[in-house]
């Protein structure tokens, strides 16, 4: 079981959580205008990266809040937390003085 | 009936040639089945597959074995029941006894709208020619005797559908079986032999990079289940497919108790009793993408619970292992088998947490799609395109769990 640091509550059982995926999915701003390739792409395609990953999380039995997380899909590590609407932290994994970061490598 | 369990030799560990007329890349489950039948069906032998680890040792032989073709949609009927026929006459095929057994696959309904789901999941069956029956309580009770059909328990069984020609295999076995007959058409199966670039010339797909050197193609098959959008990756497009760990695991041996597979979405577990005599359950994928081949236990535990309140007896056993694979989860749940943006280079993955059952069928098309350079036409609503044009295959609720 994961150990998830919520943005606003610290850290909790992953079973508190729900997971959201991909983290800084932007709703397409000229949406008359797209293509239906490009909507297609919005809709159903997300990053799928092996290594690290930048994805929401709501602490659904908790404070009910959104937040994100960078983790990396290979050994599980979380490197940063940082609420939502905040830019994933510029700083590599695990150095990262931003949110409350677990389980730093 | 001369299947042999025991054969002596098994395949040749070639080194790479510079060039094939056709490479598939992933020597899993619908690798191993496309460079079969691009022998078998199309007479191509000039072939590689091309294996990052040992053959198998992706989701190959970390599945639960389960095979049944009642999804309730055409498109999946099709490609599932071919797969199925194809099932039934693979142990003489491939003259190599994998232990394919149709006793019978239930899927449980514990709410109305289960049983709703069920009665027309069948109905659409028949209409597609698929055998399928729905049973009542007693029925159940007669069928499976261990399940508590009890009307007080937490999720009472209310009924449920029974695909007889169902059931499962050893899927170790078939890995060897299926081996060993693409070795003897003289196809290389290079192990070891990971794909680390893909070589695109004017949009033409022309070889791949790998850990044994460069290898030259113009026909080129992406087969690598969790890896997939890796590999579009270095092709340069995407897909709409997200890695997940599927956790399952066994108890130790036991007897014979359990006659049948048992499957139920509502309190999600699903079993069946392998041949040598262990418990074999899985459920349902942990949330997260990942890629570490391991999962959270929160989800063993309650797969456990589900499977102990269906089937009181199970309170006994012990789990004697758990493990993980990771799979290809498409956004409708049904695969994705076709032509990519790059010329020469076709894909087969999406097929998730229930792609065993498919093997045969999967590969079938897929030598079909690589030999002929158009899909076949029982995959052709499976492509890639369909996530532009919205012509999903949704087999989310409907297909009972997805296994
Ligand atoms: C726990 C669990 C239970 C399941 N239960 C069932 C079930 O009961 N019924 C059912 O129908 N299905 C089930 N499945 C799903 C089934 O196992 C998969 O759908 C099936 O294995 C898919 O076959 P494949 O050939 O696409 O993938 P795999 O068998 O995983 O093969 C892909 C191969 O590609 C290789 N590869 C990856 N990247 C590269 C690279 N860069 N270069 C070279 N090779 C590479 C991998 O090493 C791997 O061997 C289950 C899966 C799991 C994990």
């Amino acid at each position: 079981m994961l150990l998830i640091a919520c943005a606003w509550c610290g850290p909790r059982d992953e079973v508190e959580f729900r997971y959201g995926g991909q983290a800084h999915v932007a709703w397409p701003t000229a949406e008359d205008a797209i293509s239906d390739a490009e909507w297609g792409a919005f809709l159903f395609i997300r990053d799928n990266p092996q290594g690290d990953f930048a994805e929401r999380w709501v602490h659904q039995h908790g404070c009910r809040r959104w937040f994100n997380v960078v983790r990396s899909t290979v050994t599980h590590e979380i490197s940063a937390v940082y609420p939502a609407g905040q830019s994933r932290p510029e700083s590599a994994p695990g150095r990262s003085g931003a949110g409350s970061g677990e389980g730093a490598r | 009936m001369a299947a042999d369990a025991n054969p002596q030799h098994l395949w040749r560990n070639p080194d790479p040639r510079p060039s094939y007329d056709a490479i598939v890349v992933g020597g899993g489950l619908h690798g191993l089945a496309t460079a079969y039948y691009l022998a078998r069906n199309h007479g191509l032998t000039n072939v590689a597959v091309l294996e990052k680890g040992w053959l198998g040792s992706g989701n190959a032989v970390r599945n639960t074995t389960i095979i049944r073709s009642n999804y309730l949609w055409e498109e999946s009927a099709g490609i599932y029941e071919h797969s199925l026929q194809l099932w039934e006459g693979l142990v003489d095929e491939l003259d190599h006894d994998f232990l394919f057994s149709q006793r019978g696959v239930l899927n449980l309904a514990h709410t109305l709208g289960d049983v709703r789901e069920g009665v027309r999941r069948a109905n659409a069956n028949r209409l597609s020619g698929i055998d399928a029956e729905w049973l009542t309580t007693e029925e159940v009770a007669d069928f499976c005797p261990i399940i508590d059909t009890s009307p007080g328990i937490r999720y009472p069984v209310l009924g449920a559908t029974l695909q007889r020609r169902g059931g499962i295999a050893r899927h170790d076995a078939f890995v060897f079986a299926i081996s060993r007959a693409v070795d003897a058409y003289g196809i290389d199966l290079l192990q070891g032999c990971e794909v680390t670039g893909i070589d695109v010339v004017g949009g033409r797909v022309t070889g791949v990079q790998t850990t044994r050197g460069p290898i030259a193609s113009t026909t080129v098959g992406l087969v690598a289940a969790g890896h997939s959008t890796v590999l579009a990756g270095l092709a340069g497009f995407r897909l709409p497919i997200q890695s997940h760990p599927l956790q399952a695991l066994v108890s130790e041996l036991l007897d014979q108790v359990l006659n049948c597979v048992v499957m139920s979405s509502a309190v999600h577990v699903y079993v069946s009793q392998a041949h040598k005599g262990e418990l074999v359950m899985g459920a349902g994928i942990d949330s997260y993408n990942s890629y570490a081949q391991r999962g959270s236990f929160h989800v063993i535990e309650h797969q456990m619970a589900a499977a102990v309140e269906l089937i009181p007896l199970f309170a006994r056993a012990h789990v004697l292992r758990t493990w993980a694979g990771i799979v290809d989860v498409s956004p409708d749940a049904s695969p994705i088998l076709g032509l990519t943006p790059v010329d020469g280079l076709t894909v087969n993955c999406g097929w998730g947490t229930g792609g065993w059952k498919a093997t045969p069928g999967s590969g079938w098309c897929m030598a079909h799609t690589m030999a002929t350079g158009v899909p076949h036409p029982l995959s052709a609503p499976f492509s890639l395109e369909r996530f532009e044009t919205g012509a999903l295959i949704d087999e989310h609720g409907a297909a009972a769990v997805a296994h």
